[in-house]
């Protein structure tokens, strides 16, 4: 299995990425305003108290990028996000739709096969 | 890890990792007749499992069934009142067909509580010095079956204990272990990455029907999965949060579904759907943790792997259960009670990898009879409640 738990220097350690696939990092020590932390060799500046659980960007995102934690979407991004910005409700949202919606629609099955 | 196990050796060839005798009882009112038979052997192993309600039911007779013939088991003493429902004949039949030793007592045959407590524990001494001379036998990993399940959660539970039970599954996956993973009501959202693991495409549709099941059982009995509460953790999305709860199952491919009593009969990683079929009845679907762990164990798992964030004690009757605490802070105030500080990947003191190698390793300890927290401890918790369901169609099966 490869090593999948990224502390490298790049990137703080108070950052968890979860899966190699991940354009999001964890945070897993709060972070307060004002502090400097690393993300992908770049220093960001921690605008807002940010709590464990929290996410933040590893890369920068376009609008409509697919989120990814745990090596699988989670969403799509709405707005251009920066590297070290702050991923939640704001600028991410589900692309979940309940399957029985989908089912009511018609098209269950051809949309998983 | 090359690892062979020294197994207890049953009469109907399943190999085991404890020597347990249970003693069940068949309906409430016979409860603590059962219960005062078992506490003088409580530390030798001899558990109380059972079903406290007077009505007869498939499921409750299944999952007894499943339960006093698992490969943990040696024996089994069935606690009867007289007059309740349970078909306590065929149930003795089943475990005498194991070639397990099974004995009733009828307690409005044998004259009241005292005469029936002493018969009871004259016959569980016997037993057990038969039990002591179960025959031992090579068990090699490939025959170990594994569940997990996570209770008491936080907002470390998806990130350190959750993943690192996934990293431990994809290492008894290459072992060609048996895993199981269940809570399909945890994993409303990712329904489609699942299916994506599919090791068929009928597989693939029967994944997704369980989980919209699950959905829909959700809905009538006015739960919701989503809560404020997830967002102020960190959790944006409905898919994000069931991924932390999915996390355990790790990345092998996923081979079948089971419910509650299918024994995997081959090597992988199968879903357990505890959610009932049909219309919504019996109230709640999972009413406790241990109302799942049993079901875990009547698949025939030998040790559970249990995640907590807040901290939960419990343990089981006849399987070990492996506690997993997610939150530093919480295994510090609690360690008596936790088997792997899966914390201290947020205090950076270990990777998830590593935290995955050392789940693994204990589950080995474990099934080579090493006790864990809740066995130390004394925990046997057990719980069983009306449920009822219908037989897996064949896209649920490995094919050969």
């Amino acid at each position: 299995m490869p090593k999948t738990d990224d502390h490298s220097p790049a990137t703080d350690r108070r950052l968890l990425q979860l899966s190699p696939a991940d354009n999001v990092l964890t945070v897993i020590s709060t972070l307060e305003p004002g502090e400097t932390i690393r993300v992908a060799g770049q220093n960001v500046v921690v605008p807002a108290r940010l709590p464990l659980g929290h996410k933040l960007a590893a890369r920068d995102l376009a609008p409509g990028d697919k989120i990814i934690k745990y090596g699988v979407p989670i969403g799509s991004a709405v707005t251009r996000i920066a590297a070290g910005e702050h991923v939640h409700t704001h600028n991410l949202k589900s692309d979940y739709l309940p399957t029985f919606t989908r089912e009511e629609q018609g098209n269950y099955f051809k949309d998983h096969h | 890890m090359n690892s062979t196990l020294h197994a207890f050796a049953r009469p109907d060839g399943r190999k085991g990792i404890r020597n347990h005798l249970v003693v069940v009882y068949l309906v409430e009112c016979a409860h603590h007749v059962a219960r005062e038979m078992v506490f003088p052997f409580r530390e030798r192993g001899v558990h109380l499992i059972g079903f406290t309600g007077c009505f007869p039911n498939a499921y409750s007779f299944r999952m007894l069934q499943q339960l006093c013939t698992h490969p943990n088991v040696g024996g089994a003493l069935l606690v009867s009142l007289g007059c309740e429902g349970f078909n306590r004949t065929e149930l003795a039949a089943a475990i005498r067909a194991t070639g397990r030793p099974v004995e009733t007592i009828v307690i409005q045959n044998t004259g009241g509580t005292r005469t029936s407590i002493a018969e009871g524990k004259a016959w569980i001494a016997r037993t057990l010095q038969e039990m002591d001379a179960t025959p031992r036998v090579a068990m090699g990993l490939d025959e170990l079956i594994v569940g997990t399940i996570c209770g008491g959660s936080d907002a470390t539970s998806g990130i350190t204990a959750n993943p690192a039970v996934g990293r431990a599954f994809d290492l008894l996956a290459a072992q060609n272990a048996r895993t199981i993973f269940e809570e399909t009501g945890e994993l409303i959202g990712c329904e489609q990455i699942m299916a994506g693991r599919a090791a068929r495409p009928e597989l693939a549709r029967e994944l997704i029907a369980c989980v919209e099941k699950a959905a829909h059982h959700y809905t009538v009995l006015g739960h919701g999965s989503f809560a404020p509460g997830n967002a102020e953790g960190g959790l944006t999305t409905q898919e994000e949060k069931s991924m932390g709860a999915y996390s355990k199952s790790g990345s092998s491919r996923i081979n079948g579904i089971l419910k509650p009593g299918d024994v995997p009969r081959e090597g992988g990683l199968y879903l357990l759907d505890v959610v009932p079929d049909g219309e919504v009845r019996f109230g709640f679907a999972n009413i406790n943790d241990n109302a799942e762990i049993g079901e875990l164990i009547a698949c025939g798992s030998h040790v559970i792997l249990f995640t907590t964030g807040r901290g939960s004690v419990v343990g089981s009757a006849i399987a070990p259960v492996i506690k997993i605490c997610a939150n530093p802070e919480t295994y510090r105030r609690m360690s008596e009670d936790m088997d792997i500080d899966a914390g201290k990947i947020l205090e950076g003191r270990a990777t998830l990898d590593e935290v995955g190698r050392e789940i693994f390793e204990r589950v080995v300890r474990t099934a080579e009879g090493a006790p864990t927290a809740s066995e130390s401890l004394g925990h046997q918790e057990f719980s069983m409640t009306y449920k009822s369901f219908e037989p897996l169609g064949p896209a649920c099966f490995p094919s050969r």
